[in-house]
């Protein structure tokens, strides 16, 4: 009884804060700019099931793919067993499931254990590519610190849940000779009829059951902990990766987002608008992104969504050349400024209101920052728009779009830039080509021309 | 055949089957004209009539949409289209893969809807329907490697018309250990051509040029003028420009026709 109702208290008390920081990761992802993705719904289906469900561009590389998929499906199984240890926490039983799924059962505990026995590879592997290995990818610059922790802390968080599964079953196994009324006979288990009775065979009843809860609580406490971990880690992917290919622009890779009204503007110079009158823009117009208000919501969503895995900038050409840019510090810096912005919002303070007469809010905030301040210039001029990163992306993050939006505000709002670019603008304003040529345009098709007479 | 002008086709009520968009790097780049001149050749062996925009063509805005100048590819993408439509203009091939992209992938908001292929896609169809063959045997035994650039390859998701071509003139591709959809970019592209780089451990190009040169080629070929130029002066870089050659997939037809 008592049990049960610690066990209700810590669900309610998880579940209330998991809500609340949920809502302030939605909440940062709608301070960037509303756009409107939608359409094409069997296209978008198809790309969750083969790319978020279905992990397809992590093949790319089959190795981390294979050890991948064992954590990623382990985590899918074990929500059956999850679902069961939340009603059995909640009123008092003992594997629900038991009885009532028959033979299927012992195949689903059975694949769970499987399973977790590829993640318990699979995890050491990984944490020996992290912490021995070295893997460039995962010790760039952008990865010192939270980064570096994180991806360890979660990893170590996976092998606790392995162990509370396996001592769990292990000591249920050996109970189920010990005391059958109240232990349900679960069927030869692939690992725990082993290892259980290898580990706690002999043991009094007491201890059994006292290793049986631990081992219970154990997994449910960890569960119970990522959940609200996750906010605050590369692993959200495990949720967002669903919504972020889901509203991927679907739009052809070579295009960049239009800029309407520059469109409209040019066109009105040039007399090309039909019915006359546009209404001009009064105010002193911003062009670009400054600051994740301007991006899209889109992008933001994408930073969220990213797994810091670094396959983006392991095939950066700037990047493998020893440049400063690294596409995955864009979308890390991107998340982390949306963080920030978010806790301000949140502290309420007089500091960050625009207008002091004004509440605090995402359209009255200014704390004389800017994306400007974590992503150098440095950076995003080094980008060839090669598309590379975009390709390489698991799940469909596209670096390259915030990069260009933070050149378009530099150059026209800003009116700055590299200033190699200005005669190749001026080239292409007066002279209608990228360099300023003493020949007419058609001269090499003269010359051919009268080679051939 | 002269090349001629679309005025000077229309001036004689007549239509060319396409217009070749020739590009900046094609019309003014020395390197670059070779090749507009070898398309030329292909087209006229094939008998396709074509036209050039001449001196009514201008850039299409892609390095400066590229270096964030909206104002400026807006300027030259709208006259363009302007053009482009007074002549009805239905078709267009480029040996470009920036142009191409940007007439094929973002034209079309500004409203200037044309089919667009790139010139290793139009040998490829003529080779097809009959209309030109490629005699082998030319370059037997030599090794020649071939670079993706990245707006054909990636960005269009055309990897199989070079390589077809390639495999046509009896050559055996030697590929470089990124190629296709891992390719590395030559430096280029996103307005890089215009400006000095970042500082760093080395250019790009120099990277896949080293990358290229593991494969000991006799030729590296390549389908996009800007690539051209980096592989070049990546190859000069290593002196390396009297062993190995860099042509576009269309002067290895030249040679190999005998154009
Ligand atoms: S598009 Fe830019 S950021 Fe992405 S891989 Fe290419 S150079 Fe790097
Ligand atoms: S953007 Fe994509 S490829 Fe790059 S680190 Fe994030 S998840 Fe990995």
């Amino acid at each position: 009884m008592i049990q049960q109702i610690v066990f209700i208290l810590i669900a309610a008390i998880t579940f209330f804060f998991a809500f609340k920081q949920y809502s302030k990761i939605v909440r940062n992802i709608r301070l960037g700019k509303s756009e409107k993705i939608s359409g094409n719904v069997g296209d978008r289906i198809k790309n969750v099931a083969l790319i978020a469900f279905g992990q397809k561009k992590m093949f790319k590389r089959w190795i981390p793919a294979i050890m991948h998929l064992f954590i990623y499906v382990a985590f899918l199984f074990t929500q059956i067993e999850l679902i069961e240890i939340i009603i059995d926490g909640t009123f008092g039983i003992h594997r629900f499931f038991g009885d009532k799924l028959g033979a299927l059962y012992n195949v689903i505990i059975n694949s769970i254990e499987f399973l977790s026995v590829g993640a318990f590879v699979a995890t050491i592997v990984f944490l020996a590519r992290r912490n021995l290995l070295k893997l460039p990818r995962f010790t760039m610059a952008e990865m010192k610190g939270w980064p570096f922790k994180d991806g360890n802390l979660i990893l170590i968080g996976e092998l606790l849940l392995l162990m509370g599964i396996f001592s769990m079953n292990g000591s249920d196994v050996v109970l189920q000779q010990v005391d059958p009324d109240h232990f349900k006979n679960t069927g030869h288990l692939l690992v725990s009829s082993h290892l259980g009775p290898a580990l706690f065979g002999g043991l009094s009843e007491s201890a059994l059951h006292l290793i049986e809860r631990s081992g219970w609580w154990l997994h449910i406490m960890v569960v119970f902990g990522f959940i609200n971990y996750l906010p605050h880690s590369k692993h959200l992917h495990i949720f967002f990766a669903f919504p972020n290919v889901y509203f991927d622009k679907l739009q052809p890779r070579g295009e960049m987002s239009n800029m309407p009204e520059i469109m409209n503007e040019v066109k009105s110079m040039m007399g090309l608008t039909e019915g006359g009158d546009e209404e001009m823009n009064e105010d002193i117009p911003e062009f670009g992104s400054k600051d994740v208000f301007d991006l899209s919501w889109k992008n933001i969503l994408e930073a969220y969504t990213c797994t810091e895995c670094g396959r983006c900038s392991s095939v950066c050409p700037a990047n493998v050349t020893g440049k400063k840019l690294s596409p995955r510090k864009i979308m890390m810096d991107i998340r982390d400024r949306a963080d920030v912005i978010g806790n301000n919002l949140d502290s309420g303070s007089e500091e960050f209101k625009k207008d002091k007469s004004k509440p605090l809010n995402a359209d009255n905030y200014e704390d004389g920052k800017s994306l400007f301040d974590s992503i150098t210039k440095e950076e995003i001029y080094a980008c060839t728009s090669c598309n590379a990163c975009v390709e390489a992306c698991p799940v469909l993050i596209n670096p390259l779009e915030p990069i260009l939006e933070m050149r378009r505000y530099d150059i026209l709002t800003m009116s700055e830039g590299p200033s190699d670019w200005l005669p190749m603008f001026n080239s292409i304003e007066n002279g209608g080509a990228v360099w300023q040529m003493p020949d007419s345009r058609d001269q090499w098709a003269q010359d051919f021309n009268s080679e051939k007479a | 055949m002269r090349i001629k002008t679309i005025a000077e086709y229309k001036n004689e009520g007549k239509e060319p089957e396409i217009l070749f968009w020739v590009g900046c790097a094609g019309s003014f780049d020395a390197r670059a004209k070779k090749v507009s001149a070898a398309f030329v050749k292909i087209l006229n062996a094939a008998g396709v009539s074509f036209a050039i925009l001449g001196n009514e063509e201008s850039c299409t805005g892609d390095p400066a949409r590229r270096a964030g100048n909206e104002f400026l590819y807006q300027m030259s993408a709208l006259q363009n289209i302007e053009t482009l439509k007074s002549y009805e203009i239905k078709k267009i091939v480029s040996t470009c893969p920036h142009c191409y992209n940007t007439l094929k992938n973002e034209y079309p908001k500004l409203g200037g809807e044309f089919e667009v292929v790139h010139h290793t896609q139009l040998i490829q169809t003529l080779i097809e329907d009959g209309r030109l063959t490629i005699e082998g045997g030319k370059f037997e035994g030599k090794r020649i490697t071939y670079h993706d650039s990245c707006y054909m390859g990636r960005v269009n998701g055309e990897y199989e018309a070079p390589r077809s071509l390639l495999s046509k003139l009896d050559v055996d591709i030697i590929e470089m250990d990124r190629h296709k959809s891992t390719g590395l970019c030559c430096g280029a592209g996103g307005a890089q051509m215009f400006k000095e780089d970042e500082p760093g451990d080395k250019r790009i190009n120099q990277d896949r040029v080293e990358e290229a040169l593991e494969q000991s080629p006799d030729i590296v070929t390549a389908n996009c003028p800007f690539c051209i130029t980096m592989l070049l002066d990546g190859i000069k870089g290593k002196e390396k420009q009297e062993e190995v050659m860099v042509l576009d997939l269309s002067e290895l037809i030249v040679e190999a026709n005998n154009l």
